[in-house]
């Protein structure tokens, strides 16, 4: 490590004003500070050290999806190991396949992103930002399996320059980068991030795997999507070979779905990561749930043939489909999520209510959790205004009723 | 407005300098609505060349005779009475492209484009420049229009004006029309794209 350590101190003259490569100073950086604590110091003044910069907080988010794509990696084998036929699932064929499958994804996703960031750096003579360390995980967990890769860089670029640069870079995004890239895919390439062929890896990857033959009876579709072409008759949730699933199933994640989303117990373990270490709220995480699940009861108990998705329990609402990986991952984004006290709880809890109800009430969205927090981060700082002016009021009034 | 006025730049300015859409920012409804194929953006086009410039001139020519408290009036009377002749003579030649505008040559009435050539030029001046004001601002409108067309339908139905542009070979190799180009949200982004390309190129247009 001191290796690398001289080498780059090595060649920082290089890269100060004046040197050689001047023009790349903001790469130099953010390999810098990425690799080791920045040297600056503050001089003047009194400052409250932490080391926990945005770096940092990045990785540990980083860190605490770690469990989804693992998972992830596990289910992608397995679901492609179910279909082909296969009757015994070695744990680390399994693995090896899952990681073959979602590895071009994650290199196309960074290659583009963080090639468009280090660009506009440059352009703007600004310091890199860590902003897409997450992003560029979290779009392809959020993402089918089948997607094309050009779709993914398209959509990558897209939402790193529209929802992102053109505001000002990290930090300044009014929406979600990782979810405004899923919203594109979705709207504009609908037949290849829906029905029951995208959630499945459907061919051999090196002498891996199988093929999938969807004409054999074999149904990839999502227990959401499922639900939602449901016809009449009690609801029951088949895997893609049509045997059912219990709900012990779809908790552990061995359902077919989004290549991150599906585990909601492995979900659970980035949660309780992110909350021990403080990095996202718990405010806004429980309301989320909170929100969801008094909606599900709600549209359960109004329930009605012509809206399979009521059928559900609640419970059965977290437990399928991105609703978990959504309030922990997508709604508790400090950026675009409310800021206030207050303003957290109204949000998480409309998140929430606004994804059942989207996934309940209108049959041409399966899926109503990235819809609902893209809605959200839109409202998210009226919700600020009206919690910041309703306490402004409430102390005017005190002042005023103090003679 | 002044009494000298160059009659050149009447006609130009709208272009680039003072474009209704880009700069003012006007009529951005119909942009929205019927730039999804370049037909119907290109009849539409020059629906508002023909009814500005006639509006302009007609108004232009009884600018002295309207009374100001009734000109709004007098002006809307104009103007729906050119789109209904328009719309007539696209229903008769060219009723396919009719029936894709639909609802939307009727609404060149309430386009502010129109109603603010009218206030702010056409009461003040002469036939002549009127005129001029008129096909140069319904040309400026076209124009963004146009291009707003060509990006959609290119991106979004693989087609120019109807015709197969995207190869074949294309669509083999996994390419797929992009859905999200046929929806009004990508025609506020595609004028959002034009209005930074045009501002980031006049700087005396940016504001601070």
């Amino acid at each position: 490590m001191s290796l690398l350590k001289k080498y780059l101190d090595r060649a920082r003259p290089h890269f100060q004003p004046g040197g050689r490569f001047q023009a790349l100073q903001s790469v130099f950086d953010g390999v810098d500070t990425f690799l080791y604590t920045p040297r600056d110091t503050s001089r003047s003044g009194v400052h409250i050290h932490d080391a926990l910069d945005s770096k940092r907080v990045m990785i540990i988010v980083v860190v605490a999806l770690l469990p989804c794509l693992l998972f992830g990696m596990y289910n992608c084998g397995y679901q492609n190991y179910l279909g082909s036929g296969h009757a015994v699932f070695p744990f680390w064929e399994l693995m090896a396949y899952g990681f073959l499958a979602i590895l071009p994804k994650i290199v196309v996703t960074y290659l583009v992103g963080l090639g468009i960031e280090f660009v506009v750096a440059q352009w703007r003579h600004e310091e890199i930002q860590e902003g897409f360390l997450v992003t560029g995980i979290l779009i392809p967990l959020i993402c089918p399996i089948e997607t094309p890769l050009w779709m993914m860089a398209v959509a990558t670029a897209f939402s790193v320059i529209f929802v992102k640069e053109v505001f000002g870079g990290t930090g300044y995004n009014i929406f979600n980068v990782a979810l405004v890239t899923r919203a594109f895919l979705f709207f504009s390439y609908p037949a290849s991030m829906s029905g029951d062929r995208a959630f499945i890896s459907a061919s051999p990857i090196c002498g891996l795997g199988g093929t999938v033959n969807f004409a054999d009876g074999i149904s990839g579709a999502t227990p959401l999507g499922q639900v939602a072409t449901h016809a009449g008759g009690p609801l029951e949730i088949h895997n893609i070979v049509g045997d059912p699933v219990s709900n012990w199933d779809a908790f552990l994640g061995l359902i077919p779905g989004s290549f991150g989303e599906t585990s909601t117990l492995c979900i659970f373990i980035g949660a309780a990561l992110l909350l021990l270490t403080g990095i996202a709220s718990w405010k806004v995480m429980l309301s989320v749930f909170a929100g969801g699940l008094l909606t599900g009861v709600a549209v359960h108990l109004l329930q009605n043939s012509d809206y399979p998705a009521s059928m559900l329990t609640p419970w059965q609402q977290i437990i399928y489909g991105g609703f978990a990986f959504a309030a922990v991952f997508m709604a508790t984004d400090p950026v675009t999520a409310a800021r206030t006290g207050a303003g957290k709880y109204i949000y998480g809890l409309l998140v929430g209510a606004i994804a059942v109800i989207i996934r309940t009430y209108n049959n041409g969205y399966p899926e109503g959790a990235m819809l609902a927090v893209l809605l959200m981060n839109a409202f998210a700082p009226l919700i600020d205004w009206c919690v910041v002016q309703t306490n402004i009021n409430r102390r005017l009034n005190r002042v005023k009723a103090k003679p | 407005m002044a009494e000298k006025i160059d009659n050149k730049s009447v006609f130009f300015n709208p272009f680039s300098a003072n474009n209704p859409v880009v700069v003012q920012v006007l009529g951005i409804c119909s942009v929205l609505a019927v730039t999804v194929k370049l037909e119907p953006a290109l009849v539409m086009g020059m629906s508002v060349i023909a009814v500005l410039a006639f509006s302009n001139v007609i108004i232009s020519l009884i600018r002295n005779t309207i009374p100001t408290n009734i000109r709004i009036i007098v002006q809307l009377v104009v103007v729906a009475g050119l789109v209904v002749i328009v719309d007539q003579l696209l229903q008769a030649y060219a009723y396919d492209v009719s029936k894709q505008l639909s609802v939307f040559i009727g609404l060149i009435i309430t386009n502010c484009i129109l109603m603010g050539r009218l206030e702010a030029f056409a009461m003040a001046n002469r036939p002549w420049p009127s005129l001029l004001d008129g096909i140069g601002n319904g040309i400026g409108y076209a124009l963004v229009l146009v291009i707003v067309g060509f990006f959609r339908e290119l991106l979004g139905s693989g087609t120019l004006l109807g015709m197969q542009v995207v190869p074949q070979c294309f669509y083999d190799a996994g390419y797929v029309n992009n859905g999200l180009m046929i929806l009004p949200p990508m025609a506020l982004i595609v004028v959002a794209c034009i209005i930074w390309i045009h501002r980031s190129r006049n700087k005396d247009l940016q504001e601070h």
